[in-house]
């Protein structure tokens, strides 16, 4: 089950993540509308093609760092759908063991520097992996995600200067989704946001963020690249989302139907599966099959979820410190 | 074997050893080369830039190189030149490094040092080179110290530098040539463990960092009036020895406050707390808080001096605890 992204070389185990993604996120949008999830998330749904192409070209030592929008990152890094879901819903069993939540989901074992709720955030810590790399001498590389909205926020200029300069093995991933939460791309930054990169010295691509093809082909030049010590990368996808910025803003998307109903055209799945169907040997029937057995998955997936324990209140200022002393960290009322 | 060296030599001291010792500890930090003070004198000749690392001027990338980098198994020192650049990297302390740990759910440590270089206002410094930020980084959570000594400063350094937590090192910027007697043996010395600098059975001060050393002049000239405080140093600011607190406040019945940092909401409000809630009972008298003013450092000397804890109003204070009854 968590096996994954890293010999999903072939279309079929691609498609087959981004179906895990898609479905993953369905079903989270569906708990959290009944009660079984708390608070709200930030969907993938749209951008699957990113976070699986650029994932096929990682191996379990390379550090992610992801974004408010994490699900798609983190089970195409080769997140574990159980473990993912019991977080989401505050399981002792979860990721984090109820303590993250949705946005700061980690697995540190599978190199995923956790998603996190501040915009760029994530991108000086994927420096810093990368930075140890270089120094030990070590084959990995380090894969910032984020939107682009976070094109505008300081510490990621700050760290593409960084990266560009000590000639880290850095990709930077942008999600150029066109809307940083709700407003629109074109109101928010002029020009391309790959020339930015380029301008601090990095080398820039940038890809049709729908096709999971292209994605994992401009990824892998620029993993391969960073991988051999030829410096850092920068990677700007064309993506869209299908949902709004997140399920507490479902009412609150300023984006028009027929937009979205452009963009659904371009679904990353029907491309991918378009792919899949003309292949020799493959036909709609096998990947409906697929489809089927994805779904089994994530249900599996979440009645173990389901099934584990809740943290124990009595442990609510646990995993603060690595080293405690008497009496801290303090409590409520003592 | 003890020798006599400055606050700087100290520290310098517990960087080259802690780089001897562990090879994942590396230093980031901005102008390293230039750098004239001292605690960096000889890092990259003997380690390398690789790791001692002259960073562009990013102190926000900087603090978040150094979570990753600790993340990935390395135990990065971050050198802030001034204690205010902190500031610029705010989201990576307090929302980053700091929260990590827990939301991680203990998946990991980060097991950063923040040395924060001349903390405090010295002569004329003004608004921006000036502040003493140790209670925005309490606040957040981030185990913080203030060493008064230079055997202190490598002590908790080299602590800070062990602990598998984001440390901040605050080292007060008139200390920063102040010289003292250092072993050269690299010995830790423990979080939360406070120090009676001077024993006294009358008035506890609560004394932090540089005022330390203007609590002891303080202390010799109310002795000439026949009053003897008592000087309690917290070194270790958070975790704070609430033992050796309470202690001297049992002994003494009376505190009074010493520290540079904002009145509303700063360290001497929280010790106030502390000795209100746990030693009630041993008060003579309310406790009394000397602290800087709740304003931003002028720049002017006799305006400056105005809104910093000195020792006239140290005394003054003392005098007042004494006279309530």
């Amino acid at each position: 089950m968590t096996a994954s992204n890293f010999d999903a070389t072939s279309l079929v185990a691609q498609y087959r993540l981004m179906r895990r993604l898609r479905r993953f996120e369905e079903r989270t949008e569906e708990l959290l509308d009944a009660g079984e999830i708390r608070a709200h998330a930030h969907l993938y749904i749209g951008e699957e093609a990113v976070a699986v192409g650029v994932a096929a070209t990682l191996v379990p030592r390379d550090v992610i760092t992801s974004t408010h929008r994490g699900h798609g990152h983190i089970l195409a890094k080769g997140g574990d759908p159980m473990r993912m879901f019991a977080e989401l819903m505050g399981r002792e069993a979860g990721y984090n063991k109820g303590r993250g939540g949705s946005m700061h989901i980690a697995d540190l074992e599978l190199g995923i520097f956790g998603a996190n709720g501040i915009v760029g955030a994530g991108a000086p810590m994927a420096c810093g992996a990368a930075r140890m790399f270089k120094n030990r001498g070590e084959p990995y590389v380090a894969v910032p995600f984020f939107g682009d909205g976070a094109m505008n926020q300081g510490v990621l200029l700050e760290s593409l200067n960084v990266a560009a300069v000590w000639d880290i093995p850095v990709v930077f991933v942008c999600e150029n989704n066109r809307y940083a939460i709700t407003s629109p791309i074109a109101d928010m930054a002029r020009g391309s946001l790959a020339d930015r990169a380029a301008a601090f010295g990095l080398e820039a691509e940038t890809a049709d963020g729908m096709d999971v093809n292209a994605v994992n082909a401009a990824a892998a030049r620029l993993v391969a690249r960073a991988r051999a010590g030829e410096g850092a990368g920068f990677l700007e996808c064309l993506t869209y989302r299908f949902e709004a910025h997140n399920t507490a803003l479902r009412s609150a998307d300023p984006r028009t139907a027929a937009e979205i109903a452009h963009w659904r055209e371009r679904d990353p799945l029907t491309i991918a599966a378009q792919r899949l169907d003309d292949t020799d040997g493959w036909g709609a029937t096998d990947r409906a099959d697929l489809d089927a057995e994805v779904d089994v998955e994530i249900e599996d997936a979440i009645a173990r979820a389901r099934a584990c324990a809740l943290p124990g209140a009595e442990t609510a200022r646990d995993h603060m410190y690595a080293q405690t002393y008497p009496g801290f960290p303090a409590g409520v009322s003592e | 074997m003890t020798r006599e060296i400055s606050f700087v030599e100290a520290l310098n001291e517990a960087l080259l050893q802690e780089m001897a010792r562990d090879p994942s500890v590396l230093v980031l930090g901005e102008n390293i080369r230039g750098q004239g003070r001292g605690e960096m004198r000889g890092l990259q000749d003997a380690y390398g830039d690789d790791r001692v690392i002259d960073m562009p001027i990013s102190e926000a990338a900087m603090t978040g190189i150094a979570t990753g980098a600790a993340l990935a198994g390395g135990r990065p020192v971050v050198h802030y030149q001034i204690s205010s650049l902190i500031f610029p990297s705010f989201d990576q302390l307090v929302d980053q490094a700091a929260k990590l740990p827990l939301m991680l759910g203990g998946q990991g440590h980060v097991a950063t040092t923040y040395l924060v270089m001349g903390c405090g206002a010295n002569g004329g410094r003004a608004g921006q080179h000036s502040d003493n930020p140790y209670p925005y980084l309490i606040h957040a959570g981030i185990k913080s110290v203030m060493p008064a000594t230079p055997a202190d400063a490598k002590g908790l350094t080299i602590t800070a530098i062990r602990e598998d937590d984001p440390v901040a090192v605050f080292v007060p910027v008139r200390l920063m040539g102040s010289r003292g007697p250092v072993e050269e043996a690299a010995n830790a010395i423990p979080l939360a463990k406070g120090k009676v600098r001077r024993e006294g059975r009358d008035v506890t001060v609560v004394a932090v960092g540089h005022l330390v050393h203007d609590a002891l002049a303080s202390a010799e000239a109310l002795a000439a009036e026949g009053i003897e405080i008592e000087i309690w140093d917290p070194r270790s600011l958070l975790p704070l020895d609430r033992e050796g607190l309470a202690a001297s406040v049992a002994k003494t019945g009376r505190a009074v406050l010493l520290d540079d940092s904002h009145r509303s909401c700063g360290f001497a409000a929280e010790v106030a707390s502390i000795i209100g809630e746990t030693c009630f009972g041993d008060l003579k008298a309310p406790v009394k808080r000397v602290t800087r003013a709740d304003v931003t450092i002028p720049f002017g000397e006799q305006l400056e001096a105005e809104v910093l804890p000195d020792r006239r109003r140290l005394e003054s204070a003392v005098r007042a605890v004494l006279a309530w009854s």
